[in-house]
């Protein structure tokens, strides 16, 4: 998930009627669930909003190396560090495969960092929170990727090819880290009195930041119509969020913590969780820059990308001059 | 502190041999793990993270080995988190800053470069689990070394920016290199029960290794013959350990005798 106020056409979706031939087809082929390729034609908004949507998830993965990255060299036991090694490693895997599934749209990895680093695309809102203490470790694995899964699961039978693939293998690791993340919460809430207290608060921190990754309430998303009729969303945003309470909620009473929240009860009439909404107004001040790593966030990255650049460059001029040889040599 | 009583003098000597390999393996992965999410590329931080992983892996199974021989009753993690710098025994080499990527990539090329004949030789060390350590570790350690020197090659011959921070990287390391191959008794006694390999020997093998991928690189050898001693006796350290120590431990040493 990771993908939050995807733009769309913003035109609505479009009746039968409105589409020429070849959208017509087009859009015939999703519905019978068939897989879109690379080479096959493509609307131009559809080719737009998934390179904004996967581009997006990209970038979510990369900077969510960060909040992970604080704990790596504080990590409690060899075990401890040598699972979160293995987490963040999978991370920057899980954006390779994406940039690469955003470079069949005709897109290039380049270009898709020139944007992050420029703010002209954004990553989600749940990285711009602060991890303070090793308990949050276990609460991002928990409810961030927990939050993640819900969405990605569905995505596995997205309309485009590429991204649906890679969603299959993300999926895989995402479920461990998720376990993985429980557990730490687990040992944390069967140990001493200040470790529970530091679950409990990293709970609480991380509760309304995870329900806002699902993005805003679907009556307040003007992208969404368009992106389900093109399966490349396939849940509204309000059902995904339900569907993250109604999983966590018993998690949480069988770790014997309390979510941060009066209004949750277990409604018998619907058979879900009641539950209040996150501050909406805390999320679009997140969105704007105004989390509270944000900038952080950001600067580490742009300056991880310049610090490189020099890197980059020898590379390409060893190989180059490798390339030149071999001609020269042929 | 770690106390030596009811040990023959063997088996102190090989206590302190298998802490020296635990200690240059979590220095080192430590060290690796500091760049999570800041390398030049997407697949170098995938590959950073790996060497990292590899390291903490090794030194798994190094400490848990000394947590054994030295019959304490503690575990490869009290010898990690719980030990002060002055009980550490890495190389120096392996504390120095991360500085730039080239001295990241240099130190662990240097590393590697003794790495992979010295624990080709404990594979058939007169000790079963030091040879069974080694040989899990070597396939590991063959790999770093060929993805260390492909990159201290390409960035020595690549631009000439590129080539002058290599060449400082080399010129700042270089003087810590030399205490890989600095013979104490440990070494002596370890070599004399056939535990470990000549130190002369893989400082052959080493010079071989260094100077040709250097030379394909266009580095210079530095001249200096100049040794930074005292990491791998532990007599001592440089300022770098303490610091990465603090950060290290700071959770085991703040809740003692907590499950984590």
């Amino acid at each position: 998930m990771y993908a939050q106020m995807v733009k769309s056409s913003g035109e609505g979706v479009k009746t039968a009627g409105e589409m020429d031939a070849q959208e017509r087809a087009f859009q015939s082929r999703i519905d019978a669930g068939e897989k879109i390729e690379p080479k096959d034609w493509m609307p131009a908004a559809y080719r737009k909003t998934l390179i904004r949507q996967i581009g997006q998830h990209a970038h979510s993965e990369i900077v969510g190396q960060l909040p992970e990255g604080n704990w790596i060299t504080r990590a409690p036991t060899l075990e401890r560090k040598a699972n979160l090694l293995a987490k963040v490693q999978d991370e920057a895997g899980h954006g390779l495969y994406l940039y690469c599934a955003a470079e069949t749209l005709g897109v290039s990895r380049d270009e898709l960092f020139d944007m992050l680093h420029t703010g002209k695309m954004k990553y989600s809102s749940i990285f711009n929170y602060p991890t303070l203490t090793w308990a949050d470790m276990g609460a991002v694995g928990w409810l961030v990727d927990g939050a993640a899964i819900m969405n990605q699961v569905p995505l596995q039978r997205t309309s485009y090819g590429p991204y649906a693939r890679a969603m299959v293998r993300i999926c895989k690791e995402e479920s461990f880290h998720q376990r993985q993340g429980f557990h730490i919460m687990m040992t944390m809430c069967n140990g001493s009195v200040a470790q529970k207290e530091m679950a409990q608060d990293a709970l609480n921190r991380f509760w309304y930041p995870s329900l806002m990754m699902f993005g805003p309430s679907d009556k307040d998303s003007v992208h969404s119509a368009q992106s389900m009729a093109w399966k490349i969303k396939m849940d509204s945003n309000d059902d995904l969020r339900q569907r993250f309470v109604n999983a966590t909620a018993p998690q949480a009473e069988f770790l014997g913590l309390t979510i941060p929240d009066d209004k949750l009860a277990f409604n018998e009439d619907t058979q879900q969780y009641d539950f209040s909404e996150p501050d909406w107004e805390e999320f679009y001040e997140v969105l704007k820059g105004n989390g509270p790593c944000n900038r952080d966030r950001l600067e580490t990255r742009q300056r991880a990308w310049s610090d490189g650049e020099w890197v980059r460059e020898g590379m390409m001029a060893h190989a180059d001059k490798r390339r030149n040889a071999n001609q020269t040599a042929a | 502190m770690i106390t030596h009583s009811n040990q023959t003098a063997d088996s102190r000597h090989l206590l302190e041999f298998v802490l020296r390999q635990g200690d240059n393996a979590l220095v080192l992965g430590h060290r690796m793990s500091e760049w999570c999410g800041t390398g030049p590329a997407l697949e170098e931080d995938i590959a950073l993270a790996n060497t990292a992983l590899d390291l903490i892996g090794q030194t798994q199974m190094w400490l848990a080995y000394a947590a054994e021989l030295e019959g304490r009753d503690r575990s490869a993690n009290d010898l990690a988190f719980m030990r002060d710098a002055t009980d550490f025994r890495n190389l120096l080499l392996l504390e120095q800053p991360n500085r730039d990527f080239g001295h990241t990539m240099m130190r662990q090329f240097l590393f590697d470069a003794y790495q992979v004949p010295f624990l080709q030789a404990l594979e058939s060390s007169a000790d079963q689990r030091v040879a069974d350590i080694a040989a899990k570790s070597g396939r590991e350690a063959r790999y770093h070394l060929e993805r260390s020197s492909d990159i201290v090659i390409a960035l020595g011959d690549g631009t000439e920016e590129s080539h002058r921070r290599m060449q400082d990287a080399l010129d700042r390391l270089w003087s810590y290199a030399g205490e890989m191959f600095v013979t104490d008794e440990t070494d002596i006694a370890m070599h004399n029960a056939a535990i470990a390999p000549d130190l002369k020997l893989i400082h052959a093998q080493w010079n071989d290794t260094v100077q040709a991928r250097l030379n394909k690189a266009t580095l210079a050898v530095p001249d200096s013959t100049f040794v930074h001693k005292g990491g791998k006796n532990g007599v001592r350290h440089e300022e770098h350990l303490g610091h990465m120590l603090a950060t290290m431990q700071v959770l085991q040493r703040s809740y003692p005798n907590s499950v984590w």
